[in-house]
């Protein structure tokens, strides 16, 4: 008999408290304990990206990671980006631009694009279409996703400068 | 789908992990990164009772330098290697390499001691611990040793640690300094696991004659090979076209691929002999002979 472990995670800047078992994978926890369900899953074995969310900062795939893992860090999950509401810079460029089209993948691709325009803001198209790769999107192409990801660094930088 | 049940233990520290590996023995895996064990065990391939994590085991000076070469802790994350300046000057092709492993969200957790560990023979880092005469630290509740790379790899996701030995850093030695490297290996798409793959290391004396030479081969045998029949067919000699050619032919004899639903074992000893050409190529384009 394996005992269900008590953890506490901190997810989007609130703190859960939690009785769980230790096999439950990150995603669930996410998803199932906390009803949050912007990260999305598709693949469970880190192929596909859909689950991908903030591990202090970086992004890692949450159906690759034990919740029990989780313990001490400071987890972002899709639902942190818009402000009340309001679609922040990055969700707003993929809007604008088309940059979906069914959804599935997007939350995944918002969070690793997230992290990605943080370490590299003026990426070539050659740049950003490499770090894409670590996310699947069956509909679109990724046209209009790598135009977004363009419009959301340039707004960065125009942002910045003003 | 979802991991099998199994029990849970957070190791403090190194000894506590070996501790924990001596009291559970064979029903225990190491949880590092989690990024092959998670998958297996998402799809019940692997179903340990008991799971020891490393993961938040602090090893302070992850990346060290030494004489001879450049030491890794084991639980240093791909990334961090990745993006490390005093790695990426000392020995490229490590870095060059790491950057070819999966994604770089799965990099950032998955680590330079699991990935060896797990000793997948299409991955990276197994066959770069041959390219580069790694030595392996291997810690147990009662015992140290070290073990060179040549003897830790048996067979496939199979290698010579016991049920109670843990790897705990890894000592990549820097080629000579005049040396060249490549790198080339064939994926589906970027970030699959490589279908073949090949590294060179060489190096030429004031006279242009192959000084130093180091090939290995990954994806096309049961382990990592280190192929010392083209290293010996280069050393001494002038490295004309015609001889790397040669030479890099001699790969087909050494290796046994296996077909699967990707390609073929022909397919695979083409590969092998063509990336191992152009990895020799591109060391000698990088090589001086100062």
């Amino acid at each position: 008999m394996v005992a269900n472990k008590k953890i506490t995670l901190n997810v989007n800047g609130v703190a859960y408290d939690r009785e769980i078992e230790p096999r439950m994978l990150l995603s669930d926890f996410i998803r199932h304990e906390l009803d949050l369900c912007g990260t999305h899953v598709a693949c469970e074995h880190g192929i596909c990206g859909s689950c991908t969310i903030l591990m202090d900062g970086l992004p890692v795939r949450s159906c690759l990671t034990f919740a029990l893992q989780a313990e001490g860090k400071a987890i972002e999950t899709v639902e942190a980006l818009a402000d009340n509401g309001e679609l922040n810079a990055l969700q707003n460029a993929f809007w604008e631009n088309q940059g979906l089209q069914c959804g599935f993948c997007t939350p995944g691709i918002l969070m690793s694009m997230k992290a990605f325009l943080e370490e590299n803001p003026s990426p070539t198209r050659a740049e950003i279409r490499e770090a894409l790769s670590g996310n699947l999107c069956r509909c679109t192409g990724y046209h209009d996703i790598v135009d977004s990801v363009v419009a959301a660094a340039e707004a960065a930088v125009s942002a910045a400068q003003a | 789908m979802k991991p099998a049940k199994f029990d849970y233990h957070r190791a403090e520290n190194l000894q506590h992990a070996c501790t924990l590996l001596k009291e559970h023995g064979d029903d225990a895996k190491i949880l590092a990164g989690g990024q092959s064990l998670i998958a297996a065990m998402n799809f019940r391939l692997a179903t340990p009772s008991v799971l020891i994590d490393v993961s938040n085991v602090e090893q302070p000076n992850l990346v060290v330098d030494e004489q001879s070469g450049v030491r890794v802790k084991a639980t240093t994350t791909q990334r961090f290697a990745e993006k490390h300046a005093g790695l990426r000057r000392r020995i490229p092709v490590l870095v060059h390499a790491i950057e070819h492993i999966s994604h770089f969200q799965v990099r950032n957790k998955g680590t330079v001691g699991g990935s060896i560990a797990h000793a997948d023979p299409a991955s990276e880092l197994p066959a770069m611990s041959l390219l580069l005469d790694a030595e392996f630290a291997i810690a147990s509740a009662t015992n140290k040793t070290v073990v060179p790379a040549e003897d830790f790899f048996v067979t496939y996701m199979t290698t010579s640690l016991q049920a109670d030995e843990i790897l705990s850093s890894v000592l990549f030695r820097e080629p000579p300094q005049t040396s060249g490297w490549g790198f080339h290996e064939i994926t589906q798409r970027a970030g699959d696991f490589s279908l073949a793959g090949s590294a060179a290391i060489v190096d030429l004396d004031n006279d242009g004659k192959c000084s130093y030479a180091r090939v290995a081969l990954f994806g096309v045998d049961a382990t990592p090979l280190r192929a010392r029949e083209v290293e010996d067919a280069l050393l001494g000699n002038q490295c004309s076209p015609e001889l790397i050619k040669e030479a890099a032919a001699g790969v087909r004899g050494i290796i046994d691929p296996e077909t699967d639903v990707h390609v073929t074992e022909e397919y695979r000893r083409n590969a092998a002999e063509a990336l191992t050409l152009r990895a020799l190529e591109d060391a000698l384009g990088r090589a001086t002979t100062d």
